[in-house]
Formats: C-alpha cells, sequence, structure tokens
C-alpha cells in the first residue's frame, strides 16, 4: 500500500507573527519557516506504517512556491521514498489543495492519505476532510492512535468529550492530532540521502485543476491588545481584586 | 432563502455551541432552520425548536445518524440543498462540526469560512489565524456558504422564545464508511470547559498527575471546569478534551486561572479572550504574565493551597 502525506510549508511555530502594515497580510519575509507540525506527525505515522510491513511506500506532498522543496527534502530525510511539489505561485486554500491532491491520489493510487488536522498558519482545518469527500473515501479526524489489519483500520479520535474509537475500511482519509505520536528527528546522514531522493514537480494545470481562491481576503489586523495587568505581592491581594475590582468572585 | 444549521447533540440533549451557531445564524438576515439527524433524538429537536430565533426544525430520525459519523451525515445534508433553498450552512466548530462541514463544502465545490468569531454581513466573516495573533475579514462570493462558529465570538440563543416547527424528514442512505466501535469520554461533575464561567488549568509546572490534584480544591471552591496546557495533557496528567489553545478547545470564562503554565502563544490563542486572567507561576518572566491581569509569582504548590484557604 502506498501513504501519501501531504505536508505544507508554514511559519514556524515559534515565531510571533506581525500583521503588515497595510492589512494585507501577516509579515513572512525573513521569517523562520517549518513543516507544518501536524505533517511532521504525519509522516512519522507513515513511516511506522511502513517500517511495520503495512505500506510500500510512503509519498511526500506539498502544493505552493519553489521554497516548498524545502519542506519536502525534509518529508525525505525523516525517510519518506519520494517527493511531488505542486509548484504555483497562487495563493492555495484548502478546497484548492484538497483537489490537487486528489487529482495525485488519481495518479498515485495510495490507499491512504494522512493528513494533518490543521495547518498552524490558517487554521482552517479542511483540507483533509475535503480530500476525503472529493474521493468518497472514509475519514478518521483528529487520530491519536491507528491499527491497521489488512483493508481494516482502527482509529481512536481525540474528540471534545474525551476520546472515540471508530472503525473504517480502505481507502481513507486519516488526519492527524498531537498524540498520535512523537515525530523522529532529521540526522545529517539522511539529510545528505534526501538530496538524492526523486523529487517530482508538477503545476496545477498539468493536473488540469482551478486554484483560483474563492475567497477574498478584505483586510488581516491585529487583534485588540489585551491591557496590562499587575503582579500582586501574595493572595490576600489577589482575592481582594478578585472581589472588589475586578468583581468575579463574592 | 434560508440558513441551516446543523445541531451539534447527542441524540439526548443539544449542545451548549448549537445555541451560540444559532445566534450567529440569526444574523444573517433570513430563516434559521435547525438539523436535527440522530437516532431516537426527537427531545433533542424540540429543545432546537424552542431555541430564541429558530422557524423550523428538520428531524432525521435514523439509527445510522446516532454517532454523528461524517460520512453519511454530509451526503444527507448535501441532499437536502438540492432545491436551491439554503443560502448558509453553519456548524458549531466542534469535532463534529470539524469533522462534517468541510465535507459538504467540498461535495459542493464551495469554500468553507471556518471559526467565524464575527458577522459583517452576509458574505463577509472574521477569522483569526496564525493562533489568533492576526484577525482576517473574509468575503465569499460562493452561492451556498458554510461556515464553522467559534462558540466564543457570540453569545448564545436563549433556550427559550423561539416558535419553530418541527417537520420530520426522510434519512438518507447509510453510507457504511465508518463504524462507532467505542466511546472513552471523560467523566466529570465539573461544568463544561467551553461552557463554563471560571476555569481552573494546569500545565506542564503541576509536575504530575497526582500533583495535579492540588488544583481540584481551587476548582470546587469555584465551581470551575478543568482545563490544561498541552504539555500537561501530553505528559498524561490530565485527559486529551481538557486542552486548551489553539489545536485544543478555545474558551473565554469570567476568569480563567493559568497555573505553572507558561504561556505559549499556542495555548493564549485558547483563553486570551477570558475577561479575568490570573497567572500563578514561580518564574517572573514568563510570558503568561502579559496577558495576566493579576499576577502572582511563586511556588504553585504554596501558593494554590493558601488561595484555597484565603478564598474561605
Ligand atoms: C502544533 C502545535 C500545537 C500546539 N497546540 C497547543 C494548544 O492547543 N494548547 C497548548 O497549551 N499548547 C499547545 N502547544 C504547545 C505550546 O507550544 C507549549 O509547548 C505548551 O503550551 C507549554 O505548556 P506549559 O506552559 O504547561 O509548559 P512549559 O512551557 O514547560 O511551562 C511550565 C511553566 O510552569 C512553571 N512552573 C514550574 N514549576 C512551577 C511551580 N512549582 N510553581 C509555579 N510555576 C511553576 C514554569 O516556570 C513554566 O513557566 C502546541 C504546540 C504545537 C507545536
Ligand atoms: N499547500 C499545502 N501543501 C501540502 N499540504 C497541505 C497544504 N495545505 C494544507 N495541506 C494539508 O492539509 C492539512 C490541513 O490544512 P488546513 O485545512 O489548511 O488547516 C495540513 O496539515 C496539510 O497536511
Amino acid at each position: 500500500m502506498k501513504v501519501m502525506v501531504p505536508v505544507k510549508r508554514v511559519v514556524d511555530y515559534n515565531v510571533k507573527v506581525r500583521v503588515k502594515s497595510d492589512g494585507t497580510g501577516v509579515e513572512t519575509a525573513n521569517v523562520k519557516m517549518s513543516m507544518n507540525p501536524f505533517d511532521e506527525i504525519g509522516i512519522e505515522e507513515a513511516l511506522r506504517l511502513k517500517e511495520a510491513g503495512a505500506a510500500t511506500e510512503v509519498i511526500a506532498v506539498s502544493c505552493g512556491p519553489a521554497a516548498c522543496q524545502e519542506t519536502l527534502r525534509t518529508a525525505l530525510a525523516l525517510g519518506a521514498d519520494r517527493a511531488i511539489l505542486v509548484q504555483t505561485d497562487v495563493e492555495l486554500q484548502p478546497l484548492a489543495v484538497a483537489k490537487l491532491l486528489k487529482a495525485l491520489v488519481d495518479k498515485e493510487q495510495p490507499k491512504m492519505a494522512i493528513v494533518g488536522k490543521q495547518a498552524i498558519d490558517d487554521d482552517c482545518n479542511q483540507t483533509g476532510q475535503m480530500l476525503s469527500a472529493l474521493l468518497g473515501w472514509s475519514q478518521a479526524t483528529f487520530a491519536s492512535k491507528v491499527k491497521v489489519d489488512g483493508d481494516k483500520l482502527t482509529v481512536t479520535r481525540e474528540v471534545d468529550g474525551g476520546l472515540e474509537t471508530i472503525n473504517i475500511t480502505l481507502p481513507a482519509v486519516i488526519t492527524t492530532d498531537l498524540r498520535l505520536n512523537e515525530p523522529r528527528y532529521v540526522t545529517l546522514p539522511n539529510i545528505m540521502k534526501a538530496k538524492k531522493k526523486p523529487l517530482e514537480i508538477l503545476t496545477p494545470e498539468a493536473l488540469g485543476v482551478d486554484v483560483t481562491p474563492r475567497l477574498i481576503t478584505l483586510k488581516v489586523a491585529e487583534p485588540p491588545a489585551r491591557k496590562a495587568g499587575i503582579k500582586v505581592p501574595d493572595v490576600k491581594a489577589l482575592v481582594d481584586k478578585l472581589k472588589n475590582e475586578a468583581k468575579v468572585i463574592s | 432563502m434560508s440558513t441551516l444549521v446543523i445541531a451539534d447533540h447527542d441524540n439526548q440533549v443539544l449542545k451548549g455551541a448549537t445555541r451560540n451557531t444559532i445566534a450567529a445564524a440569526s444574523m444573517l438576515g433570513s430563516d434559521v432552520v435547525v438539523l436535527v439527524a440522530g437516532s431516537d433524538c426527537q427531545a433533542v429537536a424540540q429543545s432546537a425548536a424552542a431555541v430564541a430565533g429558530v422557524s423550523k426544525v428538520l428531524l432525521a430520525d435514523s439509527p445510522h445518524y446516532k454517532d454523528g459519523l461524517p460520512e453519511s451525515l454530509a451526503d444527507f445534508v448535501v441532499g437536502l440543498t438540492g432545491g436551491g433553498q439554503f443560502s448558509h450552512i453553519l456548524a458549531s466548530a466542534t469535532a463534529f462540526g470539524k469533522s462534517v462541514a468541510p465535507r459538504i463544502a467540498a461535495m459542493l465545490d464551495v469554500a468553507q469560512v471556518s471559526e467565524i468569531i464575527s458577522v459583517e454581513s452576509p458574505d463577509t466573516f472574521v477569522r483569526p489565524i496564525y493562533a489568533g495573533n492576526a484577525f482576517a475579514t473574509v468575503q465569499s462570493k460562493d452561492k451556498i456558504k458554510v461556515i464553522t462558529v467559534r462558540a466564543t465570538g457570540f453569545d448564545a440563543a436563549a433556550v427559550t422564545g423561539g416558535t419553530g416547527t418541527v417537520e420530520s424528514v426522510p434519512a438518507g442512505p447509510d453510507s457504511g464508511k465508518s463504524v462507532l466501535v467505542g466511546r472513552e469520554l471523560t467523566k466529570s461533575d465539573r461544568p463544561e470547559l467551553t461552557a463554563a464561567k471560571v476555569i481552573v488549568s494546569g500545565g506542564r509546572g503541576m509536575g504530575s498527575a497526582e500533583a495535579f490534584k492540588v488544583l481540584e480544591p481551587l476548582a470546587d471552591k469555584l465551581g470551575a471546569a478543568m482545563g490544561a496546557s498541552r504539555a500537561a495533557v501530553d505528559a498524561g496528567y490530565v485527559p486529551n478534551d481538557w486542552q486548551v489553545g489553539q489545536t485544543g478547545k478555545i474558551v473565554a470564562p469570567e476568569l480563567y486561572f493559568a497555573v505553572g503554565i507558561s504561556g505559549a502563544i499556542q495555548h493564549l490563542a485558547g483563553m486570551k479572550d477570558s475577561r479575568v486572567i490570573v497567572a500563578i507561576n514561580k518564574d517572573e518572566e514568563a510570558p503568561i504574565f502579559s496577558v495576566a491581569d493579576y499576577g502572582i509569582v511563586g511556588d504553585l504548590f504554596q501558593v494554590v493551597p493558601e488561595l484555597v484557604k484565603e478564598l474561605g
């Protein structure tokens, strides 16, 4: 079974982003970029499936500008077998990405796609579900445990009240949650090896997908700032403030 | 044209977040129709019909809607839109809503607008991006707008005041694409995290599952829900559904205690809209103090028991 893992290039989770002064977006020039953390978890899960003999090949896919090659090289260094970049400078929204991924699934015929639950830049939490719908596949979102038994999967999901376990049948889309695994680190020898692994470059046009954005961003603004608070010397002062100033307890 | 709200429920009670979504729906200026799809869920349909602003409830009662599995449900909702009467489809940004709404959007070939916190006009919405470090105002030109609603952005519609009618609709087919085999729900007598007026959250500074219990008397005293940072969940101190943050639950109580939590942006994303924030941390440089209204620098294992005592 081939497994496809989409990996998105995003502003690193440690960066405190700044809104551009003209209100068109956030500052991304000279900002550290990384693989979306949920996609690292996706790559890790696919590698474990391969190591356990359940998967035969792990294909990492990224959609976006040429710089996404860097993200794909990281995926290859982690252990993915090969990579595909769908290169475009157009702003990609989840529906467009899902269509690109569907076109690649049609071409590559994987039985499973492991998608991140959420990209930490747009915070959309859509792409995996959309891909699953476009393919008519089963869907298991927010996975914290995946057990494969032939073409049957048992997936534990993180839901609002705790955990939920479902059975699904391949082909399927899984989206990763934080507790699914702890991703391995990239090692120097593997970075060297990754340079020789195949990285194919395609375009949305070649895949026959219209990626024109559907949503128009009218404005991006700073959220209202919280006004600075104070430090209180002891619990007596705290309780007094909560009772008499903030009036949140009686 | 009408707005369709997909109810989040457990076949017995309507989840609170659905009323926040109904409130958002009411701002779109057309009739609000609520879909209750489930099994033996007549009571949910009745309570949805009573919510202020609801004009009609569609009840689809069938065993295969019992567990809220997204594949059959999305097919069914897409079927409902066939007559062209819905301009908007809304779901709450809960685990359920997030699983089903994007499927619907993709099948309708429209964008989804995720986790809106404000309605500017029937086609323009505000949503946080980058862990709430920026607010984007986005406009959708799609014929049907599929939207998920962040509960903290909208005051819940009143439980009563609605005069909706309940209309049974025939269920769609069972796709059979997924089957629920079990649930391990966290049991608690405390208020639900996203609905609580007071929340006491602990982080890695709690040190262990056992030591986390030092927060319980404080939560008891305040009738609070309990929450946590990702680090505390990852370390196994508390269950996953306690996680507050960018990729956990978004909360905005009257009073939020962050105890032994450093205040990473991913955590702040989930709680910085709380009305009053109290931080207890032994590191006076911890970023949590930059959002806290009241901070105490000190060892939590000393401060928390003292606080419980002081509260009397
Ligand atoms: C993709 C992604 C998603 C994430 N999503 C979330 C999310 O949704 N929610 C979330 O919370 N995090 C999330 N994180 C993690 C986040 O980046 C931080 O790692 C996490 O919030 C840190 O948790 P913490 O503050 O409990 O731990 P730490 O940062 O380790 O802080 C512990 C604090 O406890 C204090 N302390 C220790 N002992 C004591 C004591 N005895 N008394 C008083 N204070 C003490 C320390 O001074 C320190 O400030 C995410 C990260 C990633 C990469
Ligand atoms: N441009 C992209 N390239 C590759 N994968 C993507 C891209 N955009 C989204 N994804 C995948 O979809 C997941 C969820 O993204 P989103 O729906 O935008 O929150 C990410 O974690 C990735 O796995």
